[in-house]
């Protein structure tokens, strides 16, 4: 399947810091002792901040050793410590022997609350902190880029010889738009923090890929810590400059310990990247609601980043950059949004599955992706601020008045520098709602979304008295969309999404701007979910429109909400 | 309260109106006022004969012409100026405006754009995307961030005559809430807070619809009955109209919210309920505007609400009789038949 339009290849960029030395990242791996050391001290000062008596102290504690506990014996995990068991028994005992209140008792014993409170923090920062190497770093990407190179190439050509060809790579597959320049200027500059969209397991290795190719120093971010199950995956996940974030562990000793270690990272100016949409978008569509706990540590690095400055230290600008990756085809299409009508349709609390916690699972969907999926564009949004202020290459914001905008203003009472969680966590609601603006406008709507769109909500047109989830359940028969309607629908729709790109609030791939509809819609209906096994759209017999599977058109369809479109069918 | 506050710099006052001045004078009990005056009239007679406007001038207060020298002596500033001319005082303010400032507000109107203003054209539809509260007017011209509303009973005329009562300083931030608090408080003079910014900005537009209307009732010569039932139906018709525009019912059944309804609707003090009365005495709108010397923000909020209302597809009865009253010219009786005949069925539905 050749897609259609030029091919160009992504350009290659110099990396913006030829010694590996420079990296950020590589500093922090250096220094990691001395890093997990501060991280421990500042999470045991926010912990005992948010918990201020020695008995919520206490409570915490116990909560703590009972979430451990039932994590233990409900979702144990190759990847946990041979020692976990016991280093919770031991922490339940010693809590347990703790006297309420103070007593002559307590001076015998040679620890209590704050002493078990560090301990636990410490095994914590140990275990999240990454083991970046950069000897491994660069062995891993060389493993990396190779394999999937050839991979690829064995799917596209044939052959005897095809593993040996370099024709295709990557850099045919991905596209890259937007602020290349901005980015790689600012990654001097300060700290950037990549927020990306999240559809697909793949968008890790896109991004991963992306950063080489625009020549910037490695990113760290969260990765579950399911992917470290296996040890080659952990391999290259240490190498990569992950840090791991275990899902399983919702306390709050743990969630504190977490953020402080990447707020204390972007504070050292370590680029970081987290998908704030914390898991893949179940439906399709682009994420409308961010977690906000990561964000928020931004703000906690930018402040005392800024407090430093102020005692004569570095002082790290923090530059958002949203990224929107656009995919035709994603692999997990189907599950997900089964996944999504099921939560959806019958209030059912959804469980976190182990879906794709096997490492097998996932080295036949990364085979899968390189040698079927379709082109991928990964735009990149305008840099800005946390408080959302566009940022030009030297990374100073202005107002509408054209004034500088001086960021520590927003930290400020009275005139000083202070902390004020409630203010920041305001702050962060706010950043998150600008970051949903930046990835509408950034999406890069192709003529497969577009096709699937129109098909799916002539259907719901057609069908107007059934809610969605009748509609999903109808016979494939019912559902034939007429080719003259459809390219009537297509053609005016195609113009409010033109329209809509004027106004900047989305943007539009190639394969929406030729002249002939024709050839757009019969390009769409091809690229539009292709390697599925029931296509999402499919022309039939009589050359009108149809579906072998409406969950996955009804998916594809979703990356058109959120600017109104439905109303003009 | 005895405790005078420390810090040097003067908390800032942007309006010279009646409310204006009444907020300046109780600002002035704990704290230095800078108090900006378009006029440069009002300006000497604030700083000179310490009287405008039938209020005498706390000693605290200085009145000044310059927005800028408001911007740059204040961190924290309360603009009071009418919704028509929000916006573009906010245009002239933002220039001197900082993230660190705080404003919060009293104004209790909603903005339109300029290109939405011709009433006869019934092709112009409001939303909120094009129909805005001040809080967002200040969001929008400027840099400003940390943002509040004032509301609750507080009519000028009464707080100048120094009578107990109370407000809510509405925000996002808490440390706004906090500092509106410290700087308003007063012995005589209670504060609440409240987190939902738009709610309390919604009913202190919304309710000035009822005062017009809670005013006809009172110039027809009608007594309590019929005012219970209005705010009881108003309030309900209130409720559903936040709902619509982003607030939450809590604030309509805070002070507030009804609240400032009972003081509205009962008060001759209240410019809105004025104008229901002079209406129901067969005086005509544009005679009764060109009369007044302050602006009363109902008869903006009825036009734009009904539009509203059309748009959302609630259903706003009060609301769409005084338009047809102001705008269509009906008369209050055939208004109040109509709408004594509307099939209301339910008393209360939304809780």
């Amino acid at each position: 399947m050749k897609p259609k339009g030029k091919r160009s290849k992504t350009k290659m960029y110099d990396p913006i810091l030829p010694g590996v030395q420079d990296w950020p990242v590589v500093h922090l791996a250096k220094n990691r002792k001395t890093f997990v050391e501060e991280v421990v001290k500042r999470s045991v000062e926010r912990i005992k901040k948010l918990r201020d008596s020695k008995a919520a102290l206490f409570e915490e504690l116990e909560l703590t050793v009972f979430k451990e506990k039932s994590r233990l014996k409900e979702t144990p995990w190759e990847v946990d410590p041979d020692d976990e068991k016991e280093f919770w028994g031991d922490v339940r005992s010693r809590l347990a022997s703790l006297p309420k209140e103070y007593s002559a008792e307590l001076a015998m014993l040679d620890y209590d609350e704050e002493d078990l409170l560090r301990e636990v923090v410490e095994r914590y920062a140990e275990e999240i902190a990454g083991d970046f190497r950069p000897s491994y770093y660069k062995l891993a990407r060389a493993i990396v880029t190779f394999g999937l190179t050839r991979f690829l190439n064995a799917a596209r050509l044939q052959g005897i010889d095809r593993f040996y060809r370099n024709e295709l790579s990557l850099r045919d597959k991905v596209k890259i738009t937007g602020e290349v320049e901005l980015v790689r200027s600012l990654a001097k500059k300060g700290t950037v923090l990549m927020v990306p969209t999240h559809f697909s397991n793949l968008d890790s290795i896109v991004i991963g890929w992306v950063i080489h190719t625009l020549g910037l120093p490695p990113l760290i971010y969260g990765a579950g810590l399911n992917l470290f199950n296996m040890k080659i995956f952990a391999y290259f996940m240490n190498s990569l400059g992950a840090y791991k974030v275990d899902r399983r562990k919702k306390n709050l000793l743990y969630i504190e310990t977490l953020k402080a270690y990447s707020s204390l990272a972007m504070e050292k100016g370590i680029h970081s990247l987290f998908f704030p949409g914390g898991t893949r978008s179940r439906s399709g569509k682009i994420e409308k609601k961010l977690k906000l706990g990561l964000l928020s540590t931004a703000f906690e690095a930018q402040r005392r980043s800024l407090l430093n400055a102020r005692q004569g230290g570095e002082s790290n600008k923090i530059f958002i950059v949203p990224v929107v990756l656009n995919y035709n085809f994603v692999l997990e299409a189907e599950e997900l949004i089964k996944n999504y009508l099921k939560t959806k349709g019958q209030e059912r609390y959804y469980i976190e599955s182990s879906d794709n916690s096997t490492s097998l699972r996932i080295i036949k969907f990364i085979f899968k992706f390189m040698t079927k999926g379709g082109d991928i564009s990964v735009s990149l949004g305008r840099p800005m601020d946390l408080f959302g202020n566009f940022v030009d290459k030297n990374g100073d914001a202005y107002d509408l008045h054209n004034r500088l905008i001086d960021i520590e203003d927003y930290f400020k009472s009275n005139g000083v520098i202070n902390e004020d969680l409630q203010r920041e966590s305001e702050y962060t609601k706010m950043l998150g709602k600008r970051i949903v603006e930046e990835f509408h406008k950034n999406n890069r709507v192709s003529a497969s979304h577009l096709v699937a769109f129109t098909v799916f909500y002539m259907l719901r047109r057609r069908h107007k008295k059934l809610d969605l989830f009748n509609l999903l359940r109808l016979p494939n028969d019912d559902l034939v969309v007429n080719y003259v309607e459809l390219k009537r629908t297509f053609t005016m729709l195609r113009e409010q999404v033109l329209e809509a790109k004027r106004l900047g609030r989305l943007d539009v791939s190639d394969s929406l701007q030729d002249e002939d509809i024709d050839e757009m819609i019969r390009f769409g209906i091809k690229n539009c979910g292709m390697y599925h096994t029931e296509r999402p759209i499919l022309f039939n017999k009589g050359g009108n429109v149809t579906t072998q599977n409406i969950n996955t058109l009804y998916y594809y369809s979703n990356r058109l909400i959120g600017y109104g479109f439905e109303k003009y069918i | 309260m005895d405790s005078k506050n420390t810090s040097e710099r003067p908390v800032g006052v942007i309006g010279a109106g009646s409310f204006g001045l009444a907020i300046a004078n109780l600002l002035a009990e704990n704290n230095p006022v800078l108090l900006y005056a378009r006029n440069s009239e009002a300006m000497h007679a604030i700083n000179e004969k310490r009287h405008w406007h039938k209020h005498s001038i706390h000693q605290e207060i200085a009145a000044t012409n310059s927005l800028e020298a408001v911007a740059e002596q204040c961190r924290i500033i309360f603009p009071v100026v009418p919704s028509s001319n929000f916006r573009e005082m906010m245009k002239s303010l933002a220039p001197f405006l900082h993230p660190d400032h705080i404003l919060i507000h009293g104004t209790k109107g909603l903005d339109i754009p300029g290109d939405l203003m011709d009433v006869e054209d019934d092709s112009l539809v409001y939303t909120r995307k094009n129909v805005h509260t001040m809080s967002e007017i200040i969001r929008k011209e400027s840099c400003v961030v940390r943002v509040g509303c004032l509301a609750g009973p507080n009519l000028a005329r009464e707080l100048a005559d120094k009578q107990p009562a109370a407000t809510v300083v509405a925000s996002h931030f808490n440390e706004v809430i906090e500092e509106g608090q410290r700087l308003l408080k007063s012995d005589r003079f209670q504060v609440y807070g409240s987190q939902d910014l738009i709610g309390i900005e919604l009913t202190g537009v919304l309710k000035n619809v009822l005062a017009i209307a809670s005013g006809a009732l009172s110039g027809l010569g009608f007594g309590e009955n019929a005012r219970g039932l209005l705010i009881s139906r108003g309030l309900v018709e209130m409720i559903y109209l936040g709902k619509v525009l982003g607030g939450n019912m809590e604030a309509f059944i805070g002070l507030a919210g009804i609240g400032d309804i009972v003081a509205t609707c009962t008060s001759p003090l209240s410019r809105n309920f004025t104008v229901g009365y002079r209406l129901a005495k067969g005086e005509a709108l544009p005679q009764i505007i060109e009369s007044m010397d302050e602006v009363a923000e109902g008869i903006n909020t009825v036009r734009i609400v009904k539009k509203l209302a059309g748009h959302y597809g609630v259903r706003a009865p009060i609301t769409e009789g005084l338009y047809r009253v102001l705008y269509e010219e009906k008369t209050i009786e055939e208004t109040l038949t109509l709408l004594m005949k509307f099939p209301f069925n339910i008393d209360v539905d939304f809780l």
